[in-house]
Order: structure tokens, then sequence, then C-alpha cells
């Protein structure tokens, strides 16, 4: 059967299938590019126990629950033109930071668990000291402290005070009678509040927090803490790449006392 | 004054809805209220009822995500009234975006815009649900919930209660589309929610009723329907509008001078047909 364009029904069903295809191929593929760029931000702050952020990505439903408990007005929505996830919250430190209120209103709101109850609960109650929003970082350049300028705004804001940062105390060669007061961060204990960078007194803060993932670096398995109990336990989870060349195959000895050394000894 | 009252009481009572769940949403925010917190994606009323976006929810599924139990819960509310009762009533009572679109609309007739472009339209209705399948292929392999990264619905309505940012370009795009591209373009051709909703309402209990013996065959239902297929019967049988794609918005209700059409129960209405 031919219709008005000569086409038979059998070819017009595969050109409208090709063309749905086709279509669709091509709209996904623009539709994919697009999500890829927006959700490829890295240097973005996210709420007190916030999952991994490929997973927060997927679970959060940007509800903005989180952003509406929070008592500070911490937490913002990303708006089209903040260049961040759209709808996904964060915080921006300098601006406002997170005041680590004890009872976390942000966190249980939330509906999907995008914000994780238990990674901010220590024996069944809640404990905001143990939240991982990022890490703050000093840049020494910057910093007045590192000048021997006494300043230590950051350490007395810290609300882990003696804990997330403390106080390094070094003779000032340069004066030759004064000390250098320099503030230094704990990884261990920093939550990534940002009070710190909030309360800096440099035009640009001088210390600055960072998502995690950024900030830090990471030894790997090559690199154990002999000395050290726990860090010698990761030996048992430890990968090594393994490469076999001609001399490996057999045992070290073996091959130093057969065919390699022959010529030697002639 | 009571014929303007019989001509735009849906359209009224839907601006109040859409403007009310707005204004709650807001001074949620803004003023602390606990009457309805969060967004369209998932919100909490009086701190006791969740309520959560379907949609959202499958394209989490199939981001592979672990759907919460508060999520699941609010699921289950939303999808019960939509299934069991409203049809697609998000589309026209609750939808921000419906007032832009339907302001596009009522422009282009204005303006003579469909007399220019003609009756015949250059896209497909089914484009919504190829859009929602890719939107959750695109879920699939990226990883994130597609729509809700793009869905100019959430840019609005987070806009309006959270700041609005250049999201108000999102909009304008959707309302200039709308005018100058595709008459009801948007919501009645690509929005995957609302094909989302078309299929989900499918069965609901809420429908228009269509009594041929009424009509005059004026036909101003299908011009004001933004989803004027629905109306295949008008003129010529009596029958409920059983499509899906019918957001129950009550246009051809107020607009008909002759009863020809009304608000009924799937069940009754059906009964009704039987009893002839």
């Amino acid at each position: 059967m031919k219709t008005k364009a000569g086409l038979s029904d059998r070819r017009k069903f595969i050109l409208n299938m090709a063309r749905g295809i086709g279509l669709a191929s091509m709209g996904g593929f623009i539709w994919s590019a697009f999500i890829d760029e927006v959700t490829a931000s890295q240097l973005i702050l996210r709420p007190p126990g916030a999952i991994g952020e490929k997973d927060f990505l997927k679970t959060c439903i940007k509800c903005g629950l989180c952003a509406e408990a929070c008592p500070y007005d911490t937490l913002l929505l990303a708006k089209p033109g903040d260049h961040e996830p759209l709808g996904t919250p964060y915080f921006m430190p300098r601006d406002t930071p997170c005041y680590m209120c004890t009872d976390i209103p942000c966190v249980p709101v939330c509906p999907t668990g995008a914000l994780d109850v238990s990674s901010v609960t220590t024996d069944g109650h809640l404990d905001i000291n143990i939240a991982d929003m990022g890490l703050a970082v000093v840049d020494e350049q910057s910093c007045i402290a590192f000048w021997g300028i006494q300043c230590d705004a950051c350490y007395r804001a810290c609300p882990l005070l003696g804990h997330a940062i403390t106080i390094e105390y070094n003779k000032n060669e340069r004066t030759g009678k004064h000390a250098f007061m320099k503030p230094i961060v704990h990884a261990d204990a920093c939550t990534g509040c940002g009070l710190c960078e909030h309360a800096c007194v440099t035009e640009k803060p001088a210390i600055h927090i960072l998502p995690r993932e950024v900030a830090q670096g990471k030894a790997g398995d090559y690199y154990i803490k002999g000395w050290d109990k726990k860090d010698e336990k990761r030996l048992k989870d430890a990968h090594a790449i393994h490469t076999t060349t001609e001399i490996s195959k057999e045992k070290a000895a073996d091959k130093l006392n057969g065919d390699l050394l022959e010529g030697l000894y002639e | 004054m009571k014929s303007l009252w019989n001509h735009y009481r849906y359209l009224i009572l839907r601006r109040v809805t859409q403007l009310g769940l707005l204004f709650l949403y807001f001074g949620a925010n803004a003023w602390g209220w606990t009457m309805l917190q969060g967004n369209l994606s998932s919100s909490i009323i009086l701190n006791v009822v969740p309520m959560s976006d379907p949609y959202a929810a499958l394209q989490m599924l199939a981001a592979g995500a672990i759907l919460a139990t508060d999520l699941l819960v609010g699921v289950a509310v939303v999808t019960f009234f939509y299934f069991i009762i409203g049809g697609r009533a998000f589309c026209s009572w609750v939808c921000p975006i419906n007032m832009v679109t339907d302001f596009a609309a009522f422009v282009r007739e204005l303006i003579g815009m469909n007399k220019l472009t003609g009756v015949k339209q250059p896209a497909s209705r089914n484009l919504r649900y190829w859009v929602l399948g890719l939107s959750l292929v695109i879920s699939a392999i990226m990883g994130v919930t597609a729509f809700e990264f793009i869905s100019p619905i959430s840019m609005l309505h987070r806009g309006i209660i959270f700041g609005m940012g250049f999201g108000w370009m999102a909009v304008l795009v959707i309302f200039l589309f709308d005018l100058f591209v595709l008459k009801n373009g948007w919501c009645g051709h690509i929005c995957p929610l609302g094909g989302f909703y078309s299929i989900l309402g499918k069965f609901s209990l809420i429908r228009v009723h269509h009594s041929e013996e009424n009509c005059t065959l004026c036909m101003k239902c299908k011009v004001v329907c933004p989803e004027n297929q629905v109306l295949y019967m008008v003129g010529k049988e009596s029958l409920p509008v059983l499509s899906g794609e019918c957001t129950n918005c009550a246009r051809c209700i107020e607009v008909c001078d002759d009863d020809a059409l009304n608000f009924s129960i799937r069940s009754m209405a059906q009964n009704k047909k039987m009893g002839e």
C-alpha cells in the first residue's frame, strides 16, 4: 500500500522509528552533556551529615527543608547563576558559616537521607562535633600570624578551640625577641564549619574551607607508618601492582646465582 | 456578575489554589510557618504528613539512589491522591508553570498567533512520553536525577520560595516557546512531569463528563482546552473524558453555556452511560 508521499507503510514505519530514535539520541546527548557540566562543581560545601558528593547528587531531592530548618540562614539552595548543581543545598562560610547547632536542625528533616543522621550521631545522640563539611586550610603566605603579627582570630572563633586549631609557638629569628603564634589545623578534629574563615581578618581569608576531597592528599598503600599500630592495620587491605619481567620470574637469589652472573666469572 | 463568576469560577479557584499553596510554601521559608514546608519536590504538612514528587523518586531509583522511608511515605501520599482522586490535577491546580503557559496561550489567541501558525501542530503530543523515558535512561546512565537538574517547574517554584537567580530566564523561555513556537508547547507536548501524571492519573475518580444531548456544537470547549484531543467525543457521544491527559482544569465546563460538560465521579459517569 502506498501513501500520498509515495512511501510504503513498511518504509514509513521504519523511517518513523529511525526518526524517533535519532531525535531521542540527539536530545539525550545534549541533555547528558548539560547534566555533566552542571554537576561537575567540586568546590561546594554541603550541610553537615551530607553523604558523599556522587551519592548526594542522586539522593538530594532539592526540597530545601534543610535550608528552612537552618536558624542562621547559612544554607542556600543553588540558583541558576550560582554555578553549582542546581537546587542543591550549600553554604559559603565567608558570608555565613555553620554555627554548629548542637541539635543539628538541618539533618533530621531531610526526607531522602541525603543528609544522614547516623553520620552525626555518637552513642544515640546527635553530635555536631563529628560532622564533616570540609577542612580548613591555612595559606601561610597571606596569614599574618605567619608574618609574626599576633593574631589568633581563627583560633578564638573555632568551636573546637584547642582541638581543630591549635597555636604553635616558634621563635621569630627576624626580631630575635618575639614569637610566631601560628594557627595549625588538625584534620582529624576540624568539621569544616567555617567560623575561622568567617573570622579571618585579612582582606581575602587566609584560612578557608575546602571540601575534604579537594583539600587532602592520600599517601596510598605504599607508605605506612611502621611506628603506628593503627596505621599498620592498613597493610591488611593494601593493594600493590605486581609487574613481572624476565628477571622477576625467578626468586632473586636464584636469578643472581644463575645465568645473570654467568659472564662475570669467565 | 453572576455569569462572570460562572464563566471563570474554576479558573479563579485554580489560581487561588496555586497562589495559596505558593504563599504557604513562601511563608514557611520566610516566616517559619509550618503549614506547608519544603517545595513541590518534597514537603511536609504541619511537620507530620510528608509529600514527595513520585516522578523525582522514580528518577532517583533509576539513578541508583537508596530510597528512604520518609520519601516513600511521601511518594505514597501524593501517588494515592492523584491516582485515586485527582487525575492530572497537579498540572492545572498546583504547578506554577501552568500560570505562565496559560498566559502564553491567552496572549497567543489574543494576538492571532494561532491564525498565523494554523491549526496543524508541528509536533506530537506523545513527545512527553519520549522525554519521560529519556529522563529515566539519562538518570540511569549519569547517576543523577536528570529532569530535576533542568526542570523549569522546580526553578520557578524553588525560585519563588528560596530566591530566583537567573531562573526567570528559564520561565521566559517557556513563555516565548508557548507563545511563538508551539501552542500548549511545554505543558501539552514536552513536560515529562505532565506525561508522568497523564499516566498516573489515568484511572482517577474525578472526570469531566460530556452529555451530547445538551451540546450545541459551539466548540468553545475545544478552543479553550489545552489538551483538546481528550474532547474528541464532544457533539458526538455522551462519554466521560477518560484520557489521562485531561488536567481537570475545568475550563471546558465553565465556558460551556449549555451544561453539556460537568464534573462527575468515574463509576457514576459510566453507570449513567450504561443506563441510557
